[in-house]
């Protein structure tokens, strides 16, 4: 791109399908690029995102009427130590290509999104978290080393001990700082392709995070369904997952199922449908009864049972069905994630059920995890769980699932909670302001200046909480 | 000259991902009345004209009214045509995106029956059609390329027969006419509306002290048949609706017949 355009313009959606925004679209075909770019936006007047999958469920990787760079082709695993298990990879790298390069020489990334789908660059500029947070921390904690390039135009190396300040500013920065140029980590050591899961049913929402909490020592992951549509005495019911890694001599063939063939997600269900249209037949459920119904059937049939599943299988369940977010239909979807300290999250999710309920919004899915604090400054964690709610949104739901959400982010606040910048879409600048304190924002701000004193770097989601705060 | 203010526009979100529309020739009549119309259906607007003060008072009436910034001032001279892409892309920016797109602007110099006056007709076609194809063609470009969008052409009934009093102006809404026909035929395949809007006699600053009027309407009437005819995105609208069937019969006067008469 070496001019703006009107022709270059394309409408960009978030993961959720809900917001659909213009912006200059540029595939980066080389990291040499980017310098030339944002000397063109600073002609112009315009600024520029960063887009590497897109999976954010908000306006993360949406600039409208700017510049929006697309870095999925900036995808080179550049060194990989079997021996040590550092890997240095450029930043469109993406999860899928990161486990299926290290899991065969008995690696695993120590921490992964939902999906395969999302890129290491996406991941750290979130600063991601798994199943396994509450033992794990998240990506940034596994990060050795990351060069970026920052709109001022220096090239920088960042590591806990080299610019400390925006080694913890930059992960989880929303890629408002600067590029990632490679980033280095950190693998995990696993010695086999399979993983020890136990599943079992929990009837209501106190014996939910109860559960969470006393696996959290013996459980290498754990996380929860929550069907949200449940009510009354059976609020919060769910189904709970933990895994184990196995220890050596427990796999009986680790060559075979440490392969990448063994990993792969079926395409198929039960062996007959293939998965990419599954969704068309999920779209007519989508509403309350239908949720409800599939939900209740979901628990019905749930049973304690141990069972081993690949790593693939157990970690990457958004991946199951290709395209699931297409079924919550044409104004497509949101998602509300709160993280609550342990104390005070029973009762506040326990009155946000109820109020999604008395006002006809349930929730569709509910997700929850357990979580311990970071040193990240735009942290989201704290020492307690997050409950991540998905909303299908109408024409006609907008204005009272919004009025609920703003309910909700008032109880959150109240019970000393936070919010995920990749995921809710309807923060307010002023939440943010509680919830990250103003000696936070300040910092943030000082890193933005001196990283980017021109705020060449912008996207949807920083103009609404930063912009105006 | 009064400072202009200018606050941001509101944010999109998914639940409040609201809608966004760029009026060039806003600080009166049928202009000033759909801006407000528009603000009233929750419309963000950039504001086009040449005349500041008058632009910045609607634009605080209408903010005043809302409550929050629904309404910015950009101030054009339409005849400044090479500004246009740069201005384009700079209010694509403040917005965050455009779904409708409205030139309203307008003159009409009338010349005396026997008089004739180049730098008139000029002006009247600089205005009226130039400015407009200025902006029209980055316009159709950006909503090309984004399969969606809106486009409205404020033309005129004067547009459909070439008449004695006001020749330049019948011209300038004919080109205009025919041009919109035209951008519709290849826009429409792209998922673009547009929508020829042609009003009769509206109560405006210009037809002040022209004679000879009837079935006169205010602006405010033409701006409600003109927003009615974009929600339902129909191709072309006339205001009061009448004149369809009464410009059916003008058009097919006999010229004969036609360059008779003093109409």
């Amino acid at each position: 791109m070496s001019k703006i355009s009107f022709e270059d313009l394309r409408l960009l959606e978030n993961f959720g399908h809900s917001l659909r925004l213009p912006s200059y679209f540029y595939k980066l075909g080389g990291l040499d690029e980017i310098k030339p770019l944002f000397k063109l936006a600073h002609d112009e007047g315009l600024t520029i995102n960063l887009r590497g999958a897109g999976r954010s469920y908000n306006d993360a990787a949406l600039n409208a009427g700017g510049i929006l760079l697309d870095l999925q082709a900036i995808n080179h695993i550049l060194e990989w130590h079997p021996a040590t298990g550092l890997i240095r990879c450029e930043p469109g790298v993406t999860l899928k290509q990161l486990w299926q390069h290290v899991l065969p020489d008995g690696w695993w990334p120590p921490v992964v999104s939902g999906t395969m789908t999302t890129t290491i660059g996406g991941c750290l500029g979130m600063n991601i978290h798994g199943k396994n947070n509450y033992r794990a921390g998240t990506i940034g904690d596994h990060v050795i080393e990351f060069t970026a390039l920052l709109p001022t135009g220096a090239e920088i190396v960042c590591s806990p001990k080299k610019n400390e300040d925006l080694f913890r500013a930059m992960i989880g920065g929303l890629g408002m700082l600067g590029v990632f140029t490679s980033i280095t980590m950190q693998m995990k050591r696993t010695v086999s392709g399979l993983l020890e899961v136990q599943a079992w049913n929990v009837p209501d929402i106190k014996v939910h995070l109860e559960n969470i909490d006393a696996r959290k020592e013996e459980a290498d992951y754990i996380v929860g369904w929550m069907d949200c549509t449940a009510r009354g005495r059976a609020l919060g019911r769910g189904q709970l997952h933990q895994a184990n890694y196995l220890h050596d001599g427990e796999d009986p063939d680790p060559f075979r199922t440490l392969q990448v063939d063994y990993q792969t997600l079926p395409s198929k269900f039960f062996g007959l449908v293939p998965k990419s249209i599954l969704h068309y037949f999920m779209a007519p459920i989508m509403n309350n009864p239908g949720t409800r119904l599939v939900n209740t059937a979901k628990f019905m049939v749930g049973r304690t049972k141990t069972y081993r599943q690949s790593h693939a299988s157990f970690h990457f369940l958004l991946d199951y069905i290709p395209d699931w977010e297409r079924s919550y239909g044409r104004q497509g979807l949101i998602q509300h994630q709160s993280f609550l300290p342990r104390d005070t999250a029973l009762q506040t999710w326990t009155n946000m059920l109820n109020i999604s309920h008395k006002r006809g919004l349930p929730a569709y899915l509910g997700v929850t995890k357990r979580h311990r604090p970071d040193s990240f400054l735009l942290s989201h964690a704290v020492d307690g769980f997050s409950l991540a709610m998905d909303f299908k949104v109408t024409t006609g739901n907008r204005i009272q699932l919004a009025s609920m959400l703003q309910e909700f982010d008032e109880l959150i606040l109240q019970a000393g909670g936070r919010f995920y910048f990749a995921k809710n879409s309807e923060t307010r600048p002023e939440t943010a302001l509680a919830f990250l304190g103003e000696e936070t924002i300040t910092k943030f701000r000082a890193l933005k200046k001196r990283c980017d004193p021109e705020n060449l770097l912008a996207s949807d989601l920083y103009r609404r909480v930063f912009e105006c705060a | 000259m009064p400072e202009l203010q200018h606050y941001s526009f509101q944010h999109s979100t998914p639940l409040n991902p609201g809608r966004k529309a760029i009026l060039v020739g806003a600080s009166s009549g049928i202009g000033a009345a759909l801006a407000c119309h528009l603000a009233d259906q929750g419309y963000s607007l950039a504001l086009l004209a040449r005349r500041t003060e008058l632009l910045s008072t609607l634009c605080e009436q209408i903010n005043l009214k809302a409550g929050v910034t629904l309404a910015r001032a950009y101030p054009h001279d339409v005849k400044d045509y090479d500004s246009v892409p740069a201005l384009l892309q700079s209010i694509l920016a403040d917005l965050g995106g455009v779904d409708l797109f409205i030139y309203n602007t307008g003159i009409s110099l009338p010349v005396g029956l026997k008089k004739f006056n180049f730098e008139k007709d000029r002006q009247t076609i600089e205005v009226n059609f130039l400015g407009a194809l200025a902006w029209l063609n980055p316009v159709a470009a950006m909503f090309q390329s984004l399969n969606s969008g809106q486009i409205v052409g404020i033309s005129s009934v004067a547009g459909e027969r070439g008449r004695v009093g006001n020749p330049s102006y019948n011209a300038s809404k004919a080109a205009l006419t025919s041009y919109l026909e035209a951008l519709r035929n290849r826009l429409t395949r792209h998922g673009v509306h547009v929508l020829t809007a042609k009003p009769g006699f509206v109560d405006t600053g210009m037809l002040a002290g022209a004679k000879g009027m009837f079935w006169v309407i205010s602006a405010e009437q033409a701006a409600r048949d003109i927003y009615k005819a974009i929600r339902d995105r129909k191709q072309d609208i006339y205001t009061p609706a009448r004149w369809r069937w009464v410009m059916l019969l003008i058009r097919n006067i006999p010229s004969v017949i036609f360059r008779k008469m003093v109409f």
